[in-house]
């Protein structure tokens, strides 16, 4: 048994006192792609926050390759940050050019001259958006946007993408290119992604497990097929079959 | 009417166009000058307010706005007590020379370059330093990321600070005294002209100082729109 890519163990997260995350043992393993399912509010969000380390757990411990990401130190924790990348729940591009935008990850990993523009520009025609790159960023539309964020975040070839709802209000073609675009990334590189999603249906297509989350703990973590059809817990057979109140 | 400003406009520039562009020159270097400074000490002070928390923050914020809107004349009379004969900086000599009158627009500009550029910062503050962190930024990578995500607002704060020195009488006639060919400036040169009946002329120099100020606000923009990309 290979050891896991992540491990989380009696993770808790608390905003002013108030627990919005208790995950007593989750561990995520290599080159796979889970879906992250869960009503709004059962911390999510805050759960890819903290494998990102863009938040510090309260409590416990997140190993990541074997390392304690919140014990190592500065530089450490810099050189595992760098192995990720995430798109955000509210994506924000940089008011610069889609060039830019996109250069600016490879830049952080000392990538320079005519590798940079190759590896942009490799990105860019991933996306769809080779035209794009003179293009002001912030004059995007959401599609567009959306896809300039997950050029940026894939152009870096991580070991790790955390997706926050990448096809939140996306028409049902754009949503139909991310998912091609993720799951293409997914076999060219073996990236483990990590996707939060409330399209149940995006999450069989996509994922290999699922993940549910509700009130801030991990109610059940299964393979898809399993998970939608012969679920565990009563909390994932209500919630998947949409007669859960939030 | 018209025909009349424009000639003696036109005469004032023959006879004193001289004395003029030294008082232009005189102008842009002060208020210039305490942009600068007022800059390398409010941006960073604005960053570090923006991007910290910290307690006492708000309070300090607060007294910060406050500061916007000093009167220039106070202002000019503090700097001209802390630099008099008796002053605690009066061994300097330097009451009513152009050096003086750069220390009291600099008092004038800082606080609005330091707020604007911490609001604008603030406002950047979450999102585009997540998301530089998300690409693998260090703290002062992100950081730095979030000046140049501000860096209009920062260029606002910028601009009304010169506005604000550019346009003021009240400190650079106290500490400077408006002394002709030494300490006098386009503002003070406006009252002088008013007080002495010449309408005509305080009127042309009040358009030399706008004209002024919309080529250094052109330049300005600029900046924004090509150089921080
Ligand atoms: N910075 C914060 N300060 C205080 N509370 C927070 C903060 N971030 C998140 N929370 C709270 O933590 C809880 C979990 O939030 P989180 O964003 O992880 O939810 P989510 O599952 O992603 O929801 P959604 O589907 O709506 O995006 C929520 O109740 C939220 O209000
Ligand atoms: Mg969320």
């Amino acid at each position: 048994m290979p050891e896991p890519l992540f491990e989380l163990i009696d993770v808790v997260k608390k905003y002013d006192g108030r627990t919005v995350l208790r995950v007593k043992n989750l561990k995520l393993d290599e080159n796979k792609v889970y879906a992250i399912l869960g009503p709004n509010g059962a911390g999510k969000s805050t759960l890819l926050r903290l494998l990102n380390m863009l938040e510090e757990p309260t409590s416990g411990r997140i190993i990541f390759q074997g390392v304690d990401i919140n014990r190592a130190g500065e530089s450490a924790r810099l050189r595992m940050r760098r192995q990720m990348c995430m798109v955000l729940q509210n994506t924000y591009l940089f008011n610069t050019s889609v060039y830019q935008n996109v250069a600016y990850g490879l830049q952080l990993r000392g990538v320079r001259g005519a590798e940079l523009e190759r590896k942009v520009k490799e990105a860019l025609s991933f996306v769809g958006l080779s035209d794009f790159g003179s293009r002001r960023a912030l004059k995007l539309s959401g599609g567009e946007t959306q896809r300039v964020a997950l050029a940026r975040a894939v152009a870096v070839r991580p070991q790790v993408l955390l997706l926050d709802e990448p096809t939140a209000s996306l028409d049902p073609d754009s949503v139909a290119l991310i998912e091609k675009l993720v799951r293409r990334i997914h076999e060219s590189t073996g990236v483990t992604v990590l996707i939060i999603t409330h399209n149940l249906f995006q999450a069989q297509r996509l994922a290999d497990e699922a993940i549910l989350l509700y009130n801030g703990e991990v109610i059940e973590k299964a393979p898809v097929a399993q998970f939608f059809t012969n679920p565990q817990s009563d909390i994932t057979r209500r919630f998947i079959s949409g007669t859960m109140i939030y | 009417m018209n025909a009349d400003l424009l000639s003696s406009v036109w005469q004032f520039f023959c006879l004193r166009g001289g004395e003029l562009s030294g008082i232009v020159g005189l102008s842009l270097m002060v208020s210039g000058s305490a942009v600068i400074i007022g800059a390398v000490l409010g941006i960073p002070l604005g960053a570090f307010l923006g991007l910290k928390r910290f307690p006492g923050r708000e309070l300090l914020l607060r007294v910060i706005y406050t500061l916007m809107s000093l009167p220039p004349v106070l202002a000019g009379l503090l700097v001209y007590l802390l630099f008099a004969r008796t002053g605690p900086l009066g061994f300097l000599d330097i009451l009513f020379t152009p050096p003086v009158m750069v220390v009291a627009q600099v008092l004038l500009a800082t606080p609005i370059i330091t707020a604007l550029s911490s609001a604008a910062i603030a406002a950047k503050e979450k999102l585009a330093m997540d998301t530089a962190r998300t690409l693998g930024a260090s703290e002062r990578q992100a950081a730095w990321m979030v000046i140049k995500e501000a860096r209009t607002g920062i260029l606002a704060g910028i601009m009304t600070g010169f506005g604000r020195a550019f346009g003021e009488v009240g400190a650079v006639m106290l500490v400077g005294g408006n002394v002709r060919y030494q300490t006098r400036v386009l503002t003070t040169s406006i009252v002088l002209e008013t007080r002495q009946g010449n309408y005509e002329f305080a009127i042309a120099l009040g358009l030399i100082l706008l004209l002024l100020s919309f080529v250094v606000s052109s330049v300005l923009l600029k900046i924004d729109d090509s150089k921080l990309r």
